[in-house]
């Protein structure tokens, strides 16, 4: 196999050797635990509230605002099922969020749907954005959450989330965040913006799987949702990942440092790919928006071909990529975010997502433009769908 | 290294075999459609009783290819009547499995061949139907054959 070319960072993220060196010790010789009153213990809380400071440092929050937790999708259950059941009890059933949620938050509002909660979904334009007119129409005095996510995982779109906040805030509504995908790679203002409530996962920005937070604005009396032991201020029980704190801290420090740099060269990158693919692809597109969008994100669908197979042939060439296709999602319909932006069912099956990191090389791209038109004419040569394209024919 | 697919379907997938267009087909049958994300058209040529050749045009996923791939393979010098008897279990077998979700392609393949057999009694004035019996495809709403 040639070299690897990983282009899957919505997906996840190399771990940086930074991070691992923080974290090993408290893999190894430290590995106290952080609730124990003798000093071995105490150095792994010290270690976990350092990371706090940090996130606070880096997301304008407060550090008693900084939950630690599994990842995203505990951030997102906890974040919503447990502001829906405190909201509850003053008689607010209506909660506001997108149709491109991630998975984390619309099964998570289906469950809540099935105790009688009311969901109003917001659709999106074709470039995936929400319109700040919908939002403000859809909320009522029983509104208990509005819960909009920073960028989108699969199309890259930025929201209004600072102009989202201020809504918010206005009309008394708790606003929450899935900040997944934006955390670490654009600039979060947790205070500037108003937010409510924010979720993060640390291996999307180069950290350690399995670990993240949800930032809870002081104030804010969110019940827990993993009930046990007092940790993390009785607010979610379970002792502590010290190394994966760490080296969540780590990962977001380093990535919030090199920031302003790596911005310009990654969107660099990606526009000279995304300009080339649609130069050199005939019948293809960008999804998403050309302006709003997450610096490494480029989303192709390609007419006439199937992305699962247009998948299997990139790994053929070390080329780890990702796609809305049903096949690859494992259920029958293509992604819920294409389908969104308004592609119909066949459009939504050919395509192609590449998530850059500061990783990527020129030489990266280079290759993708050879190789990804190359697959595209081949899958094209043998698929039923782009003879009645070229035909003319109607094809949905 | 670790696989999705096992190494023959890959080897399918990637190589596939009788790929393309049959310009002298005197059958073609076409089975999905592009909003369920996968679509088989099977070209065949019937001389006396026998499928003298065949070739597919597949939109779909690595498992739809390389199952049209090895049953235009095991369909190719056959008769009609043992092309007929092809079920979608012996094209899984043949492939050394599928993943679990993945055995609808196969289904497929087998009725996309059925259906080129059909076309081509129809094209010979003949009713299909007592022979070939009823071929099964994505309705407008359910994608799931
Ligand atoms: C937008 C978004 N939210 C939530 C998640 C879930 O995060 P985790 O994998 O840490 O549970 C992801 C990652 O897949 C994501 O992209």
């Amino acid at each position: 196999m040639d070299r690897l070319i990983y282009v899957d960072n919505a997906a996840t993220t190399r771990i940086l050797p930074e991070v691992l060196d923080k974290m090993m010790p408290y893999l190894t010789e430290q590995y106290g635990n952080p609730s124990s009153l003798y000093s071995f213990g105490q150095n792994a809380r010290q270690a976990i509230d350092e990371a706090r400071d940090t996130v606070a440092k880096y997301l304008n929050c407060r550090s008693d605002e900084v939950f630690f937790t599994s990842g995203g999708s505990e951030s997102d259950n906890w974040a919503i099922r447990m502001a829906a059941h405190m909201l509850e009890k003053k008689g607010k059933k209506h909660i506001i969020s997108t149709a491109i949620e991630h998975h984390a938050v619309l099964h998570t509002l289906n469950a809540l749907e099935k105790q009688g909660f009311e969901v109003t979904l917001l659709p999106v334009n074709e470039y995936g954005l929400i319109s700040i007119e919908d939002l403000k129409n859809a909320i009522r005095d029983d509104t208990a959450l509005v819960t909009i996510m920073f960028a989108n995982n699969e199309i890259g779109t930025i929201q209004p989330v600072a102009e989202i906040g201020k809504i918010c805030r206005e009309r008394g509504v708790l606003f929450h965040t899935d900040a997944v995908q934006a955390v670490g790679h654009i600039p979060v203002d947790f205070s500037g913006m108003n937010i409510d409530m924010l979720s993060l996962s640390a291996h999307k920005f180069h950290g350690p799987k399995g670990v993240g937070a949800l930032i809870v604005r002081k104030g804010i009396r969110l019940p827990s949702l993993i009930e046990g032991g007092a940790q993390e201020k009785g607010r979610r029980a379970g002792t502590e990942n010290t190394a994966g704190i760490v080296g969540l801290a780590e990962a977001l420090k380093l990535s919030c440092e090199k920031m302003d740099e790596v911005i310009p060269s990654i969107k660099a990158k990606r526009d000279r790919l995304i300009e080339g693919i649609l130069k050199t692809v005939e019948r293809s597109r960008l999804n998403g928006d050309p302006v709003h969008r997450l610096p490494g994100n480029a989303n192709f669908s390609f007419e006439g071909i199937e992305g699962e197979s247009l998948l299997l042939l990139l790994d053929f060439k070390g080329i780890c990529a990702s796609s809305g296709s049903a096949c690859t999602s494992g259920s029958l319909d293509p992604s819920h975010v294409l389908l969104a932006i308004g592609l119909p069912h066949a459009i939504a099956h050919g395509s192609l997502r590449i998530t850059l990191s500061d990783d990527n090389t020129d030489e990266d791209i280079d290759l993708l433009l050879e190789v990804i038109p190359q697959i595209v004419s081949q899958l094209r040569s043998m698929s039923p769908v782009w003879e009645k394209i070229v035909k003319g024919e109607k094809y949905e | 290294m670790a696989q999705y697919y096992s190494d023959f379907v890959m080897e399918h997938f990637t190589n596939p075999r009788n790929v393309g267009e049959l310009e002298d087909a005197n059958g073609v049958g076409e089975i999905g459609n592009a909003k369920c994300g996968d679509i088989m058209k099977m070209y065949i040529k019937v001389e006396g009783d026998r499928i003298v050749d065949i070739k597919f045009k597949t939109f779909g996923c690595g498992s739809a290819i390389a199952t049209s791939s090895i049953a235009t393979e095991m369909i190719k010098g056959k008769t009609i009547e043992e092309a007929l008897k092809l079920t979608n279990k012996a094209v899984v077998e043949a492939l050394g499995g599928l993943p679990a979700h993945k055995i609808h392609c196969s289904v497929l393949a087998e009725q996309a061949i059925k259906a080129a057999i059909a076309d081509y009694y129809k094209r010979q004035g003949i009713d299909p139907t007592p022979i070939v019996g009823e071929i099964q495809d994505h309705h407008e709403e359910a994608c799931d054959i």
